[in-house]
């Protein structure tokens, strides 16, 4: 057996079991953070060596590290990284927990990678659950009243959500009598879905359930009050990595194990629920006051534009190119999505641990008291608007010209249009940041962690829209590995 | 070493945004040095699109100093720059008056750094919309200028700031939104996005992802909202009257501009046949706009309002010569484009200049100006002349334009009429104008208005050079249609 090709993971283990340890002996906490670093810098630099490896299969084929994998595992690490370096400022608000804190972080990185690298129901399962577990306790860890809520309404939602998704599961599971996705893909019944009434459950069953960890409309109920409660460095890491773990598991499902008759039935569901998802999304932001929720209903529009991606596939390409756009776009998104949104939050984090206040309006004239963090903020937004030259602009439109390919002009219409409506709450929060005036004069300090953190995140926003073909390129290889199914 | 080989559009177009960043990010850095510095750097590239004027090849119809390097090999984007006779003098506008808003923004001392950056930017923004023959890099620009005008307008405007600022960034992003579907439309049905390429290509021969008539309309109306054409223009007067005087200049004389150039650029040479085929809606709409933008503009009583609804009005004259698809008529819009510019301008410098001194905008609390500030009283008449179209200033030589190749137009049925309904524009044009100089500079002299002072000597510097160009063009347009019909020919009319 090929077990190297775990190593990845493996070497995440063996961090996290050390952190826990170290904890115990250690007494300048900070020295976690490195070790917790270092592991994932590790880690990436092993899933970036097993890049483009042919015999790729483990466990009998229950997981796969092929270049789709590998995309995510380095995207997820490197947010993991991003967030443990904002952490450093924040860590006084976690009080004596951090190894614990450390850990669990990196115990869901290891989930959600292995989520990304599952071809099998059951591999798919468990790791969404170590997943969810760590994300649980993590998102309650501030122990007061509403972290504390967020905390149990995550685990309640959570539940119901996984047990929807296990019913789905078995249906599939019954229906084809096989459990990988390969499999299914092979014993699927052929006909449209609305031909089997018992699939078309399953399918509806196993997006419930997918929708949650994407949070996605009508699953997302649980994202605004959890996002508000939770730690803001877990809230970042939230609405990174664990939309960029369901969406990659999504795709490889679908893709893979339902790419047959039904693809243009669950291509069409996704469609209209990615319409639904960016305009409520949209719309309930623009009233928030509080920047953490105001930046929750945001990334649940975002997940909406995401899905985009997930609507643009079809057998119709006689070429091969057109058939992975959309997967391609989606991954292309994803990691702009990710630097801008975690930048935003790295940013959120500088100024709340000065102000102690999660409204917009104590955001008002940071413009003069923080200048650079307030250049820094600024720049995410617009990017997470869509506007150049940022990550962002390029994302969307390479996205949305997938999504033309495949003749949603409807939708790519509806989502332009969210993107002008989105403009007007991010925008507001810019005016705050440069057009109000300050409650005082008093700067805004923050850690070489946190500064270093916000920079790596920038550069990224502007890099990747000055030179985006190597990410593309990244992209369309790590796409062709699971929509290459499709092609003729 | 050859001209050509100094990448001068390039240059053109990203000096100002080397001098926006030694504007933010040098530390230490005073007011005065600030605006030398914007100074310097405005006028570099005022200067270099100057040379691209004279070197440029009259008798040529094609793209020259053309920049063409492969930027998203993916999706096949390029980041693909020339200009032709059509954008060159756009350019030269926008340089011009580039400049010209870094001298007019002297007197700016709030937050200087900030302003002075996001001004370089705006400016390398619209000469980047005008220099782009790559679809994407055009959109680019297009979105890039929503930022700077953002900040601009909240910052520093007055009145409701805020909200016009919002307002102007809403209806752009709505209209460029549109935009940005006819541009996906266009490149899955012909492939390509190259501005060049498509304009030669028969989109007849592609199966259309959408009827392409649909296509054609998103672009139009993306457009429209920029011109802006009736009934979209409902947030020109709040964005003008509420942004700084600079700021005005900028949007009347230039960026409006890029909605009729990218109407001529696009929607009449890449879909010629479509362009024929809706003409004659269009060219009502545009008719509306000139009336209905005229009539609304006599009823201002503020002086700000007055001149950007005469704006609305105005860019009713580009819509009619673009539509009315006569070589004639399109090079009067395209000359109308860089009169307005130029025209308009000044009459925003002026009416910034009056309320400099005064305090007022409200016209009829203003009178009898004429007295205590002869300069300022008889360049703001000549600005005004030229707006109602009087011979021996740019806006006659344009107008003049328009409506001969428009009347004259074979293409469109019924553009007689209209013609005809927007030759009455200009009469009322004639009585808002005169109208408003009347009861500013002419009436009994208030005595409250005594202590005021004219224009300084840096005032007068910059509206004479606005002056000067307006006469130069009335008085030998052909210095600008020579070029101005070299791109003209190159475009698909009958």
């Amino acid at each position: 057996m090929n077990y190297y090709l775990l190593t990845p993971e493996l070497c995440l283990v063996g961090v996290a079991i050390a952190v826990i340890l170290l904890d115990l002996v250690i007494t300048r906490k900070g020295r976690l953070t490195i070790i917790s670093i270092a592991g994932l810098a590790a880690s990436i630099v092993v899933s970036v060596a097993l890049w483009g490896r042919q015999d790729n299969s483990l466990f009998n084929g229950m997981l796969k590290a092929d270049e789709f994998a590998i995309f995510f595992k380095v995207l997820l690490a490197g947010v993991a990284i991003l967030v443990l370096l904002a952490s450093r400022d924040y860590i006084s608000r976690l009080s004596r927990f951090q190894g614990e804190y450390h850990a669990l972080i990196l115990l869901s990185v290891i989930g959600m990678m292995l989520m990304a690298a599952s071809r099998d129901l059951i591999t798919i399962y468990v790791s969404l659950e170590l997943t969810s577990l760590s994300l649980y306790a993590l998102v309650g860890f501030l122990k007061d009243a509403k972290s504390s809520e967020a905390g149990l309404k995550y685990l309640l939602l959570g539940a119901i959500a996984s047990a929807v998704l296990l019913y789905g599961m078995a249906l599939i599971f019954g229906i084809t009598g096989e459990t990988k996705l390969a499999d299914i893909a092979a014993a699927l019944p052929s006909g449209r879905v609305w031909e089997n009434p018992l699939l078309l459950l399953g399918l509806v069953f196993l997006i419930a359930g997918f929708g949650f960890k994407m949070a996605t409309v009508p699953f997302q109920m649980w994202v605004p009050d959890v996002y508000e409660g939770a730690p803001t460095t877990v809230t970042a890491y939230l609405s990174v990595a664990s939309k960029a773990a369901g969406f990659a598991v999504v795709l490889r499902v679908f893709l893979e194990a339902f790419g047959g008759d039904v693809l243009p039935d669950w291509a069409m569901i996704f469609a209209v629920l990615g319409a639904i998802t960016m305009t409520v999304g949209n719309i309930m932001a623009i009233s928030q006051t509080n920047i953490k929720r105001m930046l929750g209903y945001s990334s649940i529009a975002q997940a909406g534009y995401l899905m985009v991606g997930l609507a643009a596939v079809s057998h119709a390409g006689e070429v091969s190119d057109p058939v992975v756009y959309g997967p391609t776009g989606l991954l292309f998104f994803i990691g702009c999505y990710a630097v801008a949104n975690i930048g935003a939050f790295i940013a959120v984090i500088a100024v709340t641990n000065k102000t102690g206040s999660d409204d917009i309006e104590s955001f008002a004239g940071m413009g003069s008291r923080a200048p650079l963090i307030s250049l820094a903020l600024t720049l995410c937004l617009i990017s997470l608007i869509g506007l150049p030259p940022t990550a962002g602009f390029l994302a969307k439109f390479y996205l949305f010209n997938a999504a033309v390919h495949h003749d949603l002009v409807w939708l790519v219409i509806i989502a332009v249009v969210n993107t002008a409506i989105s403009a007007y709450y991010y925008l507001r929060v810019v005016k705050v940041i440069w057009v109000g005036s300050p409650a005082s004069n008093e700067g805004v300090p923050s850690g070489w962690a946190l500064r270093a953190a916000l920079g790596i995140a920038c550069l990224g926003v502007l890099v990747l829209f000055f030179y985006p073909s190597p990410l593309l390129d990244l992209a369309r290889d790590a796409a062709r590995t699971v929509a290459g199914i499709l092609l003729p | 070493m050859e001209f050509a080989d100094l990448h001068p559009l390039s240059l053109l177009i990203f000096l100002p945004v080397v001098g926006a960043l030694l504007v933010a990010f040098i530390p230490g850095l005073g007011a005065g040095t600030i605006k030398r510095l914007a100074v310097c750097f405005t006028f570099a590239s005022f200067a270099l699109s100057l040379a691209l004027f004279a070197l440029f090849d009259r008798g040529d119809s094609g793209f020259q100093f053309v920049e063409k390097v492969s930027w998203i090999p993916q999706i096949n984007v390029q980041y693909h720059l020339g200009v032709d006779g059509l954008n060159l003098p756009m350019v030269v506008l926008t340089t011009l008056l580039g400049f010209l808003a870094v001298l007019i923004s002297w007197k700016v001392e709030l937050r200087p750094r900030e302003y002075f950056a996001w001004l370089l930017i705006l400016e390398s923004s619209i000469l980047g919309v005008f220099c782009s023959l790559d679809l994407l890099l055009f959109f680019l620009f297009w979105e890039i200028e929503v930022v700077p005008m953002y900040f601009l307008i909240s910052i520093w405007g007055g009145g409701r700031r805020a909200y016009s600022a919002m307002k102007y960034v809403i209806y752009t992003i709505m209209g460029s939104a549109m935009m940005l579907a006819g541009i996906l439309t266009l490149y899955a049905t012909a492939g390509s996005l190259d501005m060049t390429v498509l304009a030669g290509t028969d989109l007849g021969q592609f199966v259309a992802v959408i009827p392409l008539a649909a296509t054609f309309w998103l672009f139009l109306l993306g457009f429209a909202v920029k011109l802006p054409v009736f009934p979209l223009h409902t947030w020109l007067p709040d964005a003008h009257t509420d942004a700084p005087t600079a700021v005005s200049v900028m949007l009347a004389g230039s960026l409006l501009k890029m909605g009729g150039y990218g109407m001529i650029r696009i929607c009449v040479s890449v879909f010629p046949d479509i362009a024929r085929e809706y003409a004659p809606i269009i060219v009502v709409f545009a008719v509306i706009g000139v009336l209905y933008g005229a009539v609304l503009t006599l009823r201002q009583t503020d002086l700000k309002r007055l001149i950007a609804y005469s704006s609305i009005s105005h860019m009713g004259y580009v819509l009619l010569g673009i539509f009315a698809l006569s070589n004639l008529s399109v090079a009067g819009a395209a000359l109308q484009m860089f009169s307005h510019g130029m025209v308009t301008g000044l009459l925003f410098v002026m009416v910034g200049l009056v309320y400099d001194k005064t305090r007022v905008r409200d016209i009829p609390a203003l009178g009898g100006l004429a007295r205590q500030m002869p300069i300022i009283a008889v360049v703001f008449s000549i600005a005004g002349l030229a707006a109602l179209g009087l011979p021996g200033t740019s806006g006659f030589a344009a107008e003049f334009l328009v409506f001969l190749g428009s009347f004259s137009s074979l293409t469109v049925a019924g553009i007689r009429v209209y013609t005809l309904l927007g030759v009455v524009g200009i009469v009322v044009t004639a009585g808002y104008i005169l109208w408003m100089l009347e009861r500013v500079f002419y009436r009994e002299a208030k005595p409250r208005y005594d202590g005021v002072k004219d224009a300084d000597t840096l005032e007068l510097a910059y509206i004479s050079v606005f002056v000067v160009v307006i006469m130069l063009v009335g008085i030998y347009p052909r210095i600008l249609t020579d070029v101005i019909s070299a791109g003209v020919k190159a475009l698909p009319l009958t």
